[in-house]
């Protein structure tokens, strides 16, 4: 294993560290692992709260900020973190309007959130809760936890945080983070494994030219095994599922997002075959982000993000936002 | 059974899991993220840490101060799952100082049914429910019937060992290994593993204490 780290176990504090170095406009909690705004809570203004496992750099730290999110609780990588961190957090940024909690669907994420939940209502402070599921390489069935929330959550954070900016009540900002999410679909490939730091080698072995198809962004292996092939083959593989859930015609918003070790130049000829696949099937790309947004440590490869966008949902899009990850009209 | 005999369980169970900690890992690697042993021995850490610097007087607060700081310290789904085992079986066994083989049984079933309440999961799902399931059982049976408290635990040990080793063959339809669908089968599930190495630590625990009057 060859990481640029100090030690295994500062791996998570350290970056924390640097984070706080690098962004004055963040205030970083390191003890309790809390990145919130510097500048505090703004009283009447609903509190954006989302955190889960390290390892998905930018996710969730690098959107804390105006415009979208209020706080982000980092875990051990690739781990929910804990309910006195999201406690913490919650407390922080409760302007006395409310506070979103922003859950991807993993079972570690949920059951800690709900506690979290919990102990924040006995200080009385409202909370609601809403979950990104928007996998579609997961069938949503009682034999499986559920779609996993993987990049359908950037999208989520941009609108709900922009929504809650201009002084939308905790409700509204709630429903505007579900339809987001209700309304986007997602499918990642990966052409490496990762490996944990902790763990030391990497997740899974893939062959020369093998590749894994249905990941999420935890370096777990995928619904099935490939033979690698040309990226315009992969995209199709990648649109054809997101396709086959959510219809393409109309506005939509996209993402091809890296996975942490895919190069720019890679993630902008998978952008190509997207907007071609986009549309040859009466689609246009109204709002595109094309980088790593939401990543599983340095593995190879990318994930497709897909939203319908309406109106409104595409005002709050260019809505400004100023954060580490995301900035513009600011 | 005493707070001697709950102390040195606990200290026991972290010992295999830091003993275990990469085999867990791997296990977790073929069906889920890789990090099963390595957050399980963090939180066991920190237990055995908490242990030492906080008052827990009886059996009963030694369980629930485990699951508190297993709660507080792991993450991940095993953290909020076992923690909220090791409180269940602390509340379910009081303020009382010693802990008869009944009481005892009852705590697991309170366990169980924590860990029921909180995942979802029922037999067969390929969780830790499919170990600690089978071994309530076995140790309600084996005290029904008479046995002797090493036999009691035993029984428990043996039907977790045989419950984990049956998640192999299963499908996951919990967790983060439900993903996988079909390509699940195949793998032992890691936190059934886990629920064995703690309930045989359990076993060898009350077997090393001195016998009771």
């Amino acid at each position: 294993m060859k990481k640029l780290i100090n030690a295994v176990d500062d791996v998570v504090t350290d970056a924390l560290a640097g984070v706080a170095a690098a962004h004055p406009s963040l205030s970083v909690d390191i003890e309790n692992k809390v990145i919130t705004r510097a500048a505090g809570p703004r009283a009447g203004k609903v509190g954006l709260v989302s955190g889960g496992g390290s390892g998905h750099e930018p996710l969730h730290g690098g959107f804390v900020g105006y415009g979208m999110l209020d706080a982000a609780c980092p875990g051990e990588v690739f781990t929910s973190p804990v309910p006195d961190q999201m406690l913490e957090a919650t407390k922080a940024v409760n302007g006395g309007a409310g506070v979103l909690h922003i859950v991807k669907n993993y079972t570690g994420d949920i059951l800690n959130f709900q506690m979290a939940a919990e102990l924040a209502s006995d200080e009385d402070i409202e909370v609601v809760s809403v979950v990104v599921n928007d996998d579609v390489a997961v069938q949503d069935s009682l034999y499986t936890a559920g779609r996993r929330g993987v990049g359908a959550t950037v999208f989520v954070e941009k609108i709900a945080g922009a929504l809650a900016e201009e002084g939308a009540d905790l409700a509204t900002v709630a429903a505007v983070a579900a339809e987001v999410n209700d309304r986007s679909r997602s499918f990642g490939i990966a052409l490496t494994s990762c490996t944990v730091p902790a763990a030391g080698k990497p997740t899974f072995d893939l062959g020369e030219s093998e590749i894994e198809l249905g990941i999420g962004i935890h370096g777990e292996p995928g619904r099935t095994r490939a033979t690698m092939s040309t990226a315009a083959e992969l995209t199709a593989v990648a649109m054809d599922a997101i396709g086959s859930d959510l219809a393409l015609d109309g506005d939509l918003l996209v993402m091809v997002n890296g996975m942490g070790g895919t190069p720019l130049m890679e993630l902008y000829i998978v952008y190509k075959e997207v907007a071609g696949y986009v549309a040859a099937r009466g689609g246009r790309i109204a709002r595109n982000l094309v980088g790593n947004y939401i990543t599983s440590l340095e593995m190879q490869g990318f994930s497709v993000t897909v939203c319908a966008l309406t109106p409104e949902l595409t005002r709050l899009w260019d809505a400004p936002v100023d954060t580490p990850g995301l900035r513009w009209g600011r | 059974m005493d707070i001697n005999v709950f102390r040195a369980w606990i200290t026991s169970a972290g010992e295999v899991i830091q003993a275990n900690r990469d085999h867990l890992t791997q296990l977790d690697a073929a069906i889920g993220d890789a990090d099963h042993g390595i957050n399980l021995a963090r939180g066991f850490t920190a237990v055995l840490a908490a242990l030492d610097a906080k008052p827990a007087p009886t059996p009963g607060a030694v369980l629930t101060l485990t699951g508190s700081t297993l709660i507080s310290k792991v993450g991940g789904a095993s953290g909020p799952l076992y923690g909220m085992a090791f409180r269940r079986a602390g509340q379910s066994l009081g303020a009382a100082e010693e802990v008869d083989l009944p009481a005892l049984g009852q705590a697991l079933e309170a366990a169980l049914a924590g860990v029921q309440q909180l995942g979802a999961a029922r037999e067969g799902d390929k969780t830790m429910v499919d170990a600690l399931a089978p071994a309530t059982r076995a140790f309600a049976k084996a005290v029904a019937e008479g046995a002797s408290q090493g036999d009691a635990l035993a029984a428990a040990a043996a039907a977790a060992a045989e419950g984990a080793a049956a998640t192999v063959s299963m499908q996951a339809r919990k967790g983060r290994a439900s993903y996988l669908g079909p390509r699940s089968v195949g793998h032992e599930d890691p936190g059934a593993a886990s629920t064995t190495l703690i309930l045989a630590a359990l076993r060898d625990a009350a077997a090393r204490a001195p016998a009771q009057p």
